[in-house]
């Protein structure tokens, strides 16, 4: 069996963006979840691992709990002034647990483009899809 | 979308009959071109929308509507308390309180052409723009509460602009029945570097001409005239607000169903006004007008710091302030007689008519200014709210363009240095920290504002007085 290889899009919602992880787990498609939410923001690929940050939450099921996941993020980002690049990300049952590595936000090498308000309920999914993992919503920008 | 999902009660208005769970109609103000060209989406969540507990009369949407969260953006539904009727987080949208203020100047256009390149550069760097800026306030827990219970109010108590402001912003510069205490420790941390800032996005600052006179009368009122220069300002409350949003959202969507509520989609996360979740999310949400009212009080007593510097003859009282992301308490007029209303406008401007109690006395004749946004380097408008709004959608009318193209696919067109350079050609000057966000915001990425004011003039929502054209964008 082929592994479903991990990876990161965006799709279109009219006025926002759309953020999808893909991966071979559940844990993997919330990382790549979070680095399509960094991607709205700026490159992933120029901004520098230099600092990891702690992260934790908790939601009833799946879906609330990756929108949980991305609006974490997104408090961290706005509150240490941070991008983030890399992503550790350990599920149990409710509670989710993880790492992110990156750096401040510098205006001249990131050309950050807009910043994230928060992640909505809209199109929200966490599912099983063939052999991998998919986990996707749209955040408001 | 096709028509024929409509009855056509008139050239601008199409319904959407009652059917299957839909508790009342829903109804799309618009022109046939604007409704054909909408998303389908917009119909699907106004339908959900009808749907909601406590729902009065109908599910309306704005001439700009879009695909929103839950709700359409462009979207207005009120509700009944005593009717089981109900609050939305999404119903509000994350930028809670987002708006729009125009400033007069008393200058004209050759007074800025002169200086048109250092204002730009001068206003570029006194308003903190985009992502990661930061104000130059810093408040401590108890101003933080007292920001948030005073709004503009606050602001101007210290110093940060004229007691003959608040006359001229709506609920006087401050929200009443604010809850600070409701309001998180990570919202306000969030706020803690924010106050006095744009923010990024659609949010902007905007030098501009009046190009074009369509109502003598109010415009006269208003003081309007064809050649002023005015300055408007557009943003909301910030980190604040959207931390406030994403909070109760999830608390609503997790406590619907204790409260009897079914939701269609969990994006409608709602709870009833009468519940502990409804009432704490009424008071942090207007903690975070307030936050949004001080915040756009700032950001104008920085913007007359530089005028004062660069242009020392310009005054620049305040000609009005206006949200289009709130829920209010309003009496309003329906089959049952005059009842307190909850109205949600999302994306959707409050449009008071004539005579109305809440519009400043020197507008009262004329009916409550009403301020639309156009998109970076596009014109906008200023419109009135008339009588026959309150019988159409709860005195309500279209908050700005709406967007044509996703960011994504605009990012694809365009490039953020060539839309600057462009615009520069027409004599608009463009100051922003990002181009990839130019590129996003690029004008042709947005719907025509002159055909939704059109349609919200013919359809009687509010009407036509000046349009505005920008000579100078500070772009967050």
């Amino acid at each position: 069996m082929t592994q479903v290889k991990a990876g990161w899009e965006h799709y279109e919602h009219g006025a926002d963006i759309g953020v999808r992880g893909v991966g071979a787990s559940k844990t993997e498609a919330f990382e790549q979840a979070a680095l399509a939410l960094t991607a709205v923001i700026a490159d992933p690929a120029a901004v520098q691992q230099r600092e990891r940050v702690a992260l934790a939450c908790e939601a009833p099921d799946d879906e609330l709990l990756l929108a949980e996941w991305l609006n974490a993020l997104v408090y961290e980002m706005a509150t240490r002034r941070m991008l983030f690049s890399r992503f550790a990300v350990r599920l149990e049952g409710t509670r989710l647990t993880a790492e992110a590595w990156g750096e401040a936000v510098d205006a001249a090498r990131h050309h950050p483009a807009v910043e994230v308000k928060g992640a909505t309920y809209t199109t929200l999914r966490v599912a099983q899809e063939g052999d991998g993992w998919l986990a996707q919503t749209v955040v408001d920008v | 979308m096709e028509l024929s999902l409509f009855d056509k009660r008139s050239d601008y208005e199409w319904e959407i009959p009652r059917q299957g769970a839909m508790r009342v109609p829903a109804v799309i103000y618009a022109s046939e071109s604007l409704v054909r060209d909408m998303d389908r989406k917009v119909y699907e969540q106004a339908v959900n929308v009808a749907a909601l507990p406590g729902i009065v009369k109908a599910s309306y949407a704005m001439p700009d509507a879009h695909w929103g969260y839950g709700f359409p953006i462009g979207g207005v539904a009120a509700f009944d308390p005593e009717d089981g009727g109900v609050v939305s987080a999404g119903g509000v949208g994350f930028d809670i309180s987002c708006g729009v203020r125009c400033l007069h100047t008393g200058l004209r256009r050759e007074d800025i052409v002169k200086v048109q390149q250092p204002l730009a550069h001068e206003l570029s760097r006194a308003i903190p723009a985009g992502l990661g800026s930061t104000g130059e306030i810093r408040l401590g827990d108890k101003e933080m509460d007292a920001m948030l219970a005073g709004g503009a109010a606050w602001a101007v108590q210290r110093g940060w602009g004229e007691e003959a402001d608040l006359e001229r912003i709506e609920e006087h510069g401050q929200m009443q029945h604010a809850k600070p205490g409701n309001v998180s420790a990570q919202a306000k941390k969030r706020q803690r570097d924010e106050m006095g800032t744009l923010g990024s996005g659609n949010h902007y600052l905007e030098i501009q001409e009046v190009t074009s006179v369509f109502d003598a009368k109010i415009a006269a009122t208003y003081g309007l005239a064809l050649g002023d220069i005015v300055v408007m300002i557009h943003c909301g409350s910030r980190g604040l607000g959207h931390q406030i949003g994403t909070e109760y959202l999830k608390r609503m969507a997790v406590s619907a169903a204790q409260h009897g509520i079914h939701l269609p989609d969990r994006e409608l996360a709602c709870a009833p006004i009468n519940s502990d979740v409804g009432q704490e999310y009424l008071g942090a949400m207007r903690a975070a007008i307030n936050c949004a009212l001080a915040n756009r009080q700032i950001l104008t007593h920085l913007l007359r710091e530089v005028f004062r510097r660069m242009l020392p003859q310009a005054r620049l009282p305040l000609l009005y302030d206006v949200s289009h992301n709130t829920c209010k308490v309003e009496e309003h007029r329906t089959d049952g007689g005059k009842r307190k209303l909850y109205v949600h406008r999302k994306g959707a401007t409050r449009a008071f008519g004539p005579g109305h109690p809440d519009v400043p006395a020197a507008f009262r004749e004329a009916g409550q200014p009403v301020l639309i946004g156009g998109s970076m380097g596009t014109g906008s408008y200023v419109l009135a709210g008339t009588k026959e709004s309150e019988a159409l959608a709860f005195s309500s009318a279209c908050h700005g363009a709406g967007r044509a193209m996703s960011r994504h696919q605009a990012l694809k067109t365009w490039q953020g240095r060539k839309v600057v350079d462009d615009l520069a050609a027409r004599g608009i000057l463009i100051k922003s920290p990002s181009m990839r966000g130019v590129a996003e915001e690029a004008p042709e990425a947005y719907k025509d504002v002159s055909a939704v004011v059109d349609a919200a003039h013919a359809a009687g929502l509010a009407r036509k007085v000046a349009r505005v054209e920008p000579l100078v964008c500070i772009k967050g």
